[in-house]
C-alpha cells in the first residue's frame, strides 16, 4: 500500500513537473506561442469557452452521440457474444473475424458511411458502435468461457430456471470480464465519435476543435482540446477505479 | 481396435475442418452479398458493387498515381512502425526491469492509450508542420504505447529465476536482453508488434485523412469529395486486405512459441 502510494506521488510529481516545464518553456519563448500556448492559458481558455455557453450545443451533441453509441454497442455486443457462445459452429466462424477485426482501421469506413447516411448524427453513432461493439463481444465471450463448470452444475442441482441461472450464477461469474469490455467500449466509442466529428462533420466538439485549428484560433483550440481530454480521462478513471473495487471485492468475498 | 478409434478421430477432425472451411466460404459469400445489397440499395452513391470495384482496383494498380500515394503512406507507416516498435521495446524492457519506474509509468501510459488522440493531431501539425514528419509522429503516438505495455507486462510476469540465472552468469545488459529477456518474452512481444502495427497504420491514415496532400488516406477523402465512388471503395478494399493479411501473418508467427511454452 505504501509502495502504491509512493508510486502515485512520484507519478503526480512527474506529470506536474512536465506541465510546469512546458509552462516555463512557453513563457520564456523557447516554444513559440503560435505552436503551443502555456498550460495556464489553456485552462483559462477552457473555462472561458465552456463557461460562455457558445459550445453548449456541441457538447450536448457529442456526448449524447457517444452515450447512444456506447449503449448500443453494449447491447449488441453482449447479445452477439451470448449468441455466438451458444453455438460452437458460429464460434468457429466468429473467432478469426474477431481476432483480425481491430487490425482494420475503422475510420476508413467513415467517408462511405457519411455518403450512405448523410452528414448527421447517424454515421457517427454507427462509427462508434462499429468500433466499440466487437470489444464488448470479445469480452462477453471470454467472460462466458470463464464461468467455472462447477457453478453450472450447482445451478442444475438447485434446479434453477434459465433466467435465474443467468442472474444468480452466470452474470456474477462473468461480470469482471464483461466490465473490462464495457470500459473498452466507452473509450472506443469516445474515440470513434470524436475522430469522426474531427475528420468530417458539421457539429460537435471534434468539429469545433478542427474548425478552431483551421481558423488559426489557437486559444479556443487548446481550451476545447483540454476539455475533451479531461472528460475522457475522468470518465476512464472512474471506470478504472470502479473495476478495481469490483476485482478487490471478488478476491475478498 | 485402437486403430479404428484413431481412424474415427482423424476422420472426425477432417470432418470438422471441412465444416469450418464450408462455413468460411459461406461467410465470405454472405459478406459479398451484403456489400452488393448495400451498393445497389444506395444505387452506388456511397459504395460501388464488389465486382466493378475489383476491376477498377486492377486498373488502379497499373496507374503510377496510385503507387505514388501508396508509397507515401507506406514510407510514413514503416517509419512510424519501426520507431514505435524499437522505442516501445526499449521502454517496455526498462519499465519491466525497474519495477518502481514501471509502477509509476504504467497508469500514465494506459491513460494515454484510452484518450481520443485525434484531438491532439492539430498540435502535432503545429509542432511538425504539414507533411511526412507529422504523419510519422502521429503514427508513433498510436503505436508506441501498446508496444511498451505489452513488453512491460511480459517482462514483469517473467519467472524471476531466469533473471537470476542471467545475473549468476554475469551477463552484460546487452547479452541479458539478447539471450534471456527477448526470447522469454517473445510471444508477448509479437502480440505487441501486431497491435502496434494496426494502430500505427491507423494513426498514419487518420493523419492523411485529416490534412494531407498525399497518401491513401488523402486519396480516400478526395475520392469521396469528388464523388469518385469506385476509387474510394477500392482504397478501402486495399487497406482492409493489407491490414487483415498482416494481422493474420503475425497471429501465425506468434502462435508456435506460445504453444511451446504452454507445453513445458
Amino acid at each position: 500500500m505504501t509502495r502504491r502510494r509512493a508510486a502515485l506521488f512520484v507519478r503526480i510529481a512527474v506529470v506536474a513537473g512536465l506541465v510546469i516545464s512546458l509552462e516555463i518553456c512557453c513563457r520564456t519563448g523557447i516554444i513559440d506561442p503560435l505552436t503551443i500556448i502555456p498550460p495556464s492559458e489553456m485552462i483559462v481558455s477552457m473555462v472561458d469557452h465552456i463557461g460562455s455557453g457558445e459550445f453548449n450545443e456541441s457538447i450536448v451533441n457529442t456526448f449524447s452521440t457517444i452515450i447512444l453509441a456506447f449503449v448500443m454497442a453494449v447491447g449488441f455486443g453482449t447479445l452477439a457474444g451470448a449468441l455466438v457462445h451458444g453455438s460452437s459452429r458460429l464460434r468457429d466462424v466468429a473467432d478469426p473475424l474477431l481476432a483480425s477485426y481491430y487490425s482494420v482501421p475503422t475510420f476508413i469506413f467513415y467517408p462511405p458511411l457519411v455518403a450512405l447516411l448523410g452528414l448527421g448524427k447517424t454515421p457517427l453513432v454507427v462509427l462508434g458502435v462499429l468500433s466499440a461493439a466487437p470489444a464488448v463481444m470479445i469480452s462477453t465471450l471470454s467472460g462466458l468461457d470463464g464461468v467455472p463448470p462447477v457453478l453450472m452444475k450447482l445451478a442444475r442441482i438447485h434446479r434453477l430456471s434459465p433466467a435465474r441461472t443467468l442472474w444468480w450464477i452466470v452474470l456474477p461469474a462473468a461480470l469482471p470480464r464483461l466490465f473490462t469490455g464495457f470500459k473498452l467500449a466507452l473509450s472506443y466509442a469516445l474515440i470513434g465519435v470524436i475522430a469522426g466529428e474531427f475528420i468530417l462533420s458539421g457539429t460537435g466538439l471534434g468539429y469545433a476543435i478542427s474548425f478552431a485549428y483551421q481558423s488559426f484560433d489557437n486559444r479556443a483550440m487548446y481550451g476545447l482540446m483540454l476539455f475533451v481530454l479531461l472528460v475522457a480521462i475522468i470518465a476512464n478513471g472512474i471506470l478504472y477505479v470502479w473495476e478495481g473495487r469490483l476485482a478487490r471485492r471478488r478476491s475478498v468475498g | 481396435m485402437s486403430d479404428v478409434s484413431l481412424e474415427a478421430a482423424l476422420s472426425g477432425r477432417t470432418w470438422r475442418r471441412r465444416i469450418r472451411a464450408f462455413d468460411a466460404v459461406v461467410l465470405t459469400l454472405l459478406m459479398m452479398a451484403l456489400w452488393q445489397v448495400i451498393s445497389s440499395w444506395t444505387k452506388g452513391v456511397a459504395v460501388s458493387p464488389p465486382l466493378p470495384t475489383l476491376f477498377y482496383l486492377f486498373g488502379l494498380l497499373r496507374t503510377w498515381m496510385f503507387w505514388d500515394h501508396a508509397a507515401a503512406t507506406l514510407t510514413a507507416f514503416l517509419l512510424a512502425y519501426a520507431l514505435s516498435a524499437l522505442i516501445g521495446l526499449a521502454l517496455g524492457l526498462i519499465f519491466g526491469l525497474r519495477r518502481f519506474a514501471g509502477e509509476v509509468a504504467e497508469p500514465v501510459l494506459a491513460g494515454f492509450y484510452t484518450i481520443p488522440k485525434v484531438t491532439l493531431y492539430p498540435v502535432v501539425l503545429l509542432v511538425f508542420g504539414l507533411g511526412m514528419s507529422a504523419k510519422v509522429a502521429f503514427g508513433v503516438m498510436h503505436g508506441l504505447v501498446p508496444m511498451t505495455l505489452f513488453t512491460l507486462g511480459a517482462v514483469r510476469n517473467l519467472p524471476p529465476v531466469l533473471i537470476r540465472t542471467g545475473r549468476v552468469l554475469r551477463l552484460s545488459p546487452g547479452r541479458m536482453m539478447r539471450w534471456v529477456l527477448v526470447p522469454a518474452c517473445l510471444p508477448d512481444i509479437v502480440n505487441g508488434l501486431r497491435i502496434s502495427f494496426s494502430l500505427s497504420l491507423l494513426g498514419v491514415l487518420i493523419g492523411e485523412m485529416f490534412s494531407s496532400q498525399r497518401g491513401l488516406g488523402f486519396l480516400l477523402i478526395n475520392g469521396m469529395a469528388q464523388h469518385n465512388v469506385p476509387l474510394s471503395t477500392a482504397i478501402v478494399t486495399v487497406i482492409v486486405a493489407v491490414a487483415i493479411a498482416a494481422n493474420t501473418l503475425m497471429l501465425r508467427i506468434g502462435r508456435p512459441p506460445a504453444r511451446r511454452s504452454n507445453r513445458e
